[in-house]
């Protein structure tokens, strides 16, 4: 802040108080005497009167006590421009304080647990409830509170994965996050209708509920150039990919017939953010042995 | 000074109303017009892009601001659960801004990045459909409504003029970037680049 605006600044609040203190005695002054009679101030409003009293003493002294505690207040805390008072407060110390408090506390058991190997904290029940908390905060929005998922949000809890259930494979799902894009007809832009039913047709003829079975016959070709490439000849994914398996009957898009003609036709996006940078590693680490204990 | 002085000349009175009531907005406002904390923006911050601006404006027709803050205090229990507090310099280009009052839903001060696309349009779409105890209400019309484009041209050339530094290029491409967007294109544009300038967000 300049020198002129901290100059006015201190003027205009200084001169305040000084003012309402000045204003306090003038007016006290003014009066003759400091006990109630029965004087008025001359003045009549259709008929009434107003008494001419000095202030309630309670009142004058508890006023001039509100200017002394300002100008306590303006000596401890900044409030006079660029004067930062002698007790040096200021919000962003006052918070670098309570996370220096907060690290002091709990630092010491974070960095004890983020040294420790994914597998062995997921039996550890204080780890665990830790990332039970750090999963409520951070996870359960998408992934749902019991970590069961949802359409377009992958189950935590069963042994399905898209990306592997490692623990490096979880705590790099973590901490860079997962970008899961199917493109609109796979790799086959020019995949007609015929072509779209058939090979649905045949993606449900893997838990034996085609609709057509001479059209899930059919989509077998479709599937070898259209998708074989991301979810394999034998459909049963690639987890280097995100390529979900299709063949065990766990769907993260839906499972019907119209659910899975929509992602063949216009494809899925969808993205695990990077928690990197909004967790610490320790946090991260203890997020994953949660995650793995869920299923392991 | 005599009471009946000032009772009895009207424009006296004014006067000394105006001085005694102006006080607080002379120290407490004014300055803010002129210091640096709140004039120069953060390193990196650009302004809204056509769609965002939009977005913001989608944001503000539909009262988000009503029940969503967007400002971090510094506390720890804040930082832990939003990110890095808000910092003045980050709101330079937001006329007006949209700090809120008041916390029905969570801050959204850095809830850029922080959810996929997709669930950002899940749950405008339907938010009990992603988190169940919600009592946010559905947006359903923004999927069915386009942006009107026919006005972001003059919006980004008011704010250009407020002192956003717009290029005039970004102003003659304002329409064509909008126009035909679904409004959630611009609601989820708005959204997921809201406190990203701060990338440190512990």
């Amino acid at each position: 802040m300049s020198t002129f605006w901290s100059l006015w600044i201190s003027v205009i609040v200084l001169g305040t108080i000084f003012g309402c203190v000045w204003l306090l005695w003038a007016t006290r002054k003014s009066q003759t005497t400091d006990t109630e009679t029965d004087r008025t101030t001359g003045h009549s409003f259709d008929g009434i009167e107003e008494y001419d009293n000095p202030l309630p003493k309670w009142w004058f002294y508890l006023f001039l006590a509100t200017c002394v505690f300002s100008l306590g207040y303006l000596v401890l805390y900044p409030g006079l421009g660029n004067f930062q008072g002698i007790l040096g407060w200021s919000s962003t110390n006052q918070w670098e304080a309570e996370v220096a408090e907060a690290e002091e506390k709990y630092g010491e058991i974070y960095a004890q647990f983020g040294d420790t190997p994914v597998v062995e904290l997921a039996n550890n029940d204080d780890a665990l409830k830790i990332g039970q908390r750090l999963y409520a905060n951070n996870c359960q929005v998408c992934h749902g509170s019991a970590a069961r998922g949802q359409i377009g949000f992958p189950n935590l809890t069963d042994d399905d994965w898209l990306y592997g259930g490692t623990p490096d494979a979880i705590l790099n799902t973590l901490h860079n996050g997962r970008m899961g894009a199917m493109p609109a007809k796979g790799v086959m832009p020019n995949m007609t209708g015929e072509q779209v039913d058939q090979v649905v047709n045949y993606v449900l003829s893997f838990s034996g509920r085609e609709k057509d079975a001479e059209a899930a016959k059919a989509g077998e070709a479709v599937f070898a150039q259209g998708c074989a490439a991301c979810h394999g000849a034998d459909a049963k994914g690639n987890q280097a990919v995100g390529a979900p398996n299709l063949t065990d009957n766990v769907w993260l898009y839906g499972s019907t017939y119209e659910w899975i003609k929509e992602t063949v036709l216009y494809g899925r996006q969808n993205q695990m953010p990077a928690q990197s940078g909004r967790l610490t590693e320790d946090q991260i680490q203890i997020l994953a042995a949660y995650v793995y204990s869920l299923s392991n | 000074m005599k009471h009946e002085i000032v009772e009895k000349n009207l424009g006296l009175m004014i006067v000394l109303i105006i001085l005694t009531i102006s006080g607080g907005f002379l120290v407490e406002v004014v300055p803010l017009f002129f210091i640096q904390e709140t004039n120069e923006p953060v390193e990196g911050l650009e302004p809204y892009s056509a769609l965002e601006l939009e977005g913001r404006d989608i944001y503000i027709r539909e009262g988000c601001h009503v029940c969503h803050t967007q400002q971090i205090r510094p506390f720890r229990a804040e930082t832990e659960r939003y990110g890095h507090y808000s910092v003045a310099g980050e709101f330079v280009y937001d006329r007006p801004f949209l700090w809120g009052s008041k916390r029905t839903g969570p801050d959204l001060a850095r809830v850029g990045g922080r959810y996929s696309d997709a669930w950002q349009r899940q749950h405008l779409y339907d938010p009990r459909s992603v988190v169940p105890e919600s009592n946010m209400p559905a947006f359903p019309w923004l999927f069915e409504d386009r942006v009107d484009h026919t006005r972001t041209a003059d919006k980004m050339e008011t704010l250009q003029t407020l002192g956003v530094p717009y290029t005039d290029e970004q102003i003659a491409n304002a329409a064509s970037q909008v126009e035909g967007k679904f409004e959630i294109e611009a609601l989820v544009a708005y959204l997921q680049q809201l406190g990203t300038v701060i990338s440190d967000k512990r």
